[in-house]
């Protein structure tokens, strides 16, 4: 029999209920939880991320700064063999790497790892969407705290209980 | 700033005597949406002087395209001349927001948040408007491609060691990152505008925020992305104003062949690019009435920047004098001696009175929460930052090795008008800003209040 899932959600004015009502459901083994905050809040981060690995984000960044890297030592490197400006008396590429190339490097190096990083954000965070979700509410970018819980529907009781317990100003499904 | 009463913010306007009290969340938005509201004759009026000063410099530039560089008072030694001045000038000013976005960021220095987003938009439209002179002072602009390294039938590539070519990667990657930083900034905000609009305006900022919502899937990528792009920003405002500096100091000329550059280029450019700040946050604060955002504090933490800067400023101007008496070097030592008492001697003072005297005035402490005070500062800190890139290109390519290729660099009109063209330009940039776009970051201002909590026995840890 397949479970129908429902979303729960709770609206909190307050930076601790929400906290005792993220704690009180990880207790009781609900981890299916989206967290709507107006900005990042240390207090509900630690109970969110705790068992969370941390973000990907930085493995794009470093293979766009590594990938910068290479692309510009290549560039240089084979563009001053196939246009050789002989500057000094000295050799067209210095290697490992010639002096002057380093800031190419450095300035690619930053670009790629930067347009990466904005990759992985889109990415990962899942971004463009074109509707915002159904258990988004506007108050959640000015002064609310939202809480949805994904639950079977059997448990949907429960949940709001545990909500309403913490001191959610509102549920809703 | 509008004719008709707008009600002004309840957490803002001007403190009357009492302390101004503390905003909470939905005081943010209010007021922060407040600025983006109808703007009123005041606005349009700046606008429309703004535009006719732009116009003039247009006309002033297309006058240079069609009867060439003459117009502008380039002739020999003297190629460099106010061009390459202001476009310096330029990207000093860009410093300061990527270094208040990204350094100040990593420092954890909370007073950053009221003024970082004006501070980005100023980075951009600086960098934006620098990146009008290589243009402007190449002279046959629609070249400009050949900057850039692409393959093409004549088999020609940049030559990777010279600095103007450096140049011209670090500054492309400063704009691009600096503008990464700043949309990543604006997003959350533009939810914030888009929840509270409605009609087209809602339909527009929908497709901005990108869907944005402020999940905890979202803000944990967001955030992590944040301290990667400020950990990457920070090098890359080290590097913008080194890199410009060895156009100069890669050169043989005597005045610019210095391994001080970098750092008294990049010093700089923070102490300019902070008095452009409080140029354009001064009025920003006064007309839009945010002074429980802006608050003394941040004036004062700001003024005390520009008076570090300007110290090591004055301390760089010691050492450059110092290094070029005691290298003993005829030329060197001839080129500081003609710069102080020859035909730009005026600029040299000036630069001096700007950069090194008036800030002193910082020292003391009421002057650095003043509104007057800091404004007169700010605006001679920038002239004096301009007669410094001044003192630097033109009185050294004056007199350089070889007496007869002497010559005295006067500005024209043409160039004159294309300068003061750039400032009305970058202002234009601003001022259309300020009223498309949240001037303030929400997210990050109501990151420094305190979270509303409701037991509060335990806020005290926040």
């Amino acid at each position: 029999m397949p479970v129908t899932i429902e979303t729960i959600l709770g609206v909190f004015a307050h930076v601790d209920t929400t906290v005792r009502a993220l704690e009180e459901l990880k207790a009781k083994g609900y981890h299916d939880l989206t967290v709507y905050t107006p900005v990042p809040v240390h207090e509900i981060e630690d109970v969110i991320e705790r068992d969370r690995p941390v973000s990907k984000v930085r493995l794009f960044t470093l293979l766009g700064g590594l990938t910068g890297l290479a692309s510009a030592w290549i560039l240089t490197a084979w563009s001053s063999l196939k246009w050789g400006l002989v500057v000094g008396g000295k050799p067209p590429i210095g290697l490992p790497v010639s002096p002057p190339y380093v800031v190419i490097m450095f300035e690619l190096m930053v670009l790629f790892a930067g347009v990466a990083t904005l990759i992985g954000l889109v990415m990962l965070g899942r971004l463009p969407q074109f509707w915002t979700s159904t258990s988004y509410d506007a108050r959640f970018t000015k002064d609310r705290f939202g809480v949805a819980v994904h639950c079977a529907a059997e448990r949907a009781t429960s949940v709001r209980e545990i909500l309403r317990g913490a001191g959610a100003e509102e549920v809703r499904a | 700033m509008t004719d008709e009463p707008r009600p002004r913010p309840i957490a803002g306007g001007a403190p009357a005597g009492g302390a101004v009290p503390e905003p909470t969340f939905a005081d943010v938005n209010r007021d922060v949406l407040a600025t983006l509201g109808p703007p009123g004759n005041l606005y349009f009026a700046w606008m429309c002087v703004v535009g006719l000063i732009l116009a003039c410099g247009i006309l002033a530039w297309t006058y240079q395209i069609y009867f060439g560089m003459g117009a502008a008072g380039k002739r020999t030694p003297q190629m460099w001349a106010m061009y390459i001045t202001t476009f310096v000038f330029w990207i000093g000013i860009g410093h300061a927001g990527t270094l208040i976005s990204a350094v100040l960021y990593l420092f954890r220095a909370r007073w950053r948040t009221s003024i970082y987003r004006a501070a980005e938009a100023m980075t951009i439209f600086a960098v934006l408007t620098a990146g009008l002179f290589p243009l402007i002072h190449a002279g046959r602009m629609w070249f400009a491609y050949f900057l850039l390294p692409y393959p093409n039938q004549r088999y020609l590539w940049p030559n990777f060691k010279s600095p103007l070519v450096w140049d011209v990667f670090a500054i492309s990657t400063y704009l691009s990152i600096s503008t990464v930083f700043f949309i990543v900034g604006l997003v959350p905000d533009v939810a914030a505008l888009r929840d509270a609009s409605t009609g087209w305006r809602r339909r527009v900022f929908a497709m901005l925020s990108l869907g944005w919502e402020g999940s905890d899937r979202q803000w944990r990528h967001y955030r992590r992305a944040y301290g990667l792009f400020a950990a990457l920003a920070t090098p890359l405002v080290l590097s913008v104003h080194s890199v410009v500096s060895w156009d100069f100091a890669m050169a043989l000329v005597p005045g610019w062949h210095s391994t001080l550059f970098a750092p008294f280029f990049v010093d700089g450019a923070i102490f300019s690019g902070f008095a452009m700040v409080l140029v354009l946050v001064l009025p920003m604060r006064h007309f839009f009435g945010l002074h429980a955002y802006i608050r003394d504090r941040h004036l004062d933490a700001m003024a005390k920047l520009i008076l570090v800067t300007g110290l090591v400023l004055t301390y760089f101007y010691a050492c450059e004098a110092f290094t070029s008496w005691y290298s003993g070097d005829h030329f060197e030592k001839a080129s500081l001696f003609w710069r102080l008492t020859g035909s730009y001697w005026w600029a040299l003072g000036t630069m001096y009175f700007c950069n090194c005297v008036s800030p002193l005035i910082l020292f003391w402490k009421p002057a650095r929460t003043s509104p007057v005070i800091l404004y007169v500062v700010s605006i001679l800190v920038l002239i004096g930052m301009w007669f410094e890139r001044f003192n630097i290109i033109v009185p050294s390519l004056a007199h350089d090795f070889y007496p007869a290729t002497w010559g005295i660099y006067v500005p024209t009109i043409t160039d004159s008008t294309i300068i003061i063209g750039s400032f009305a330009w970058f202002f234009l940039l601003f001022l259309g800003f300020i009223k498309l776009m949240p001037s303030l970051s929400i997210v990050e201002v109501k990151e420094t209040l305190s979270a509303p909590v409701k037991d509060l026995r335990h806020a005290g840890h926040h």
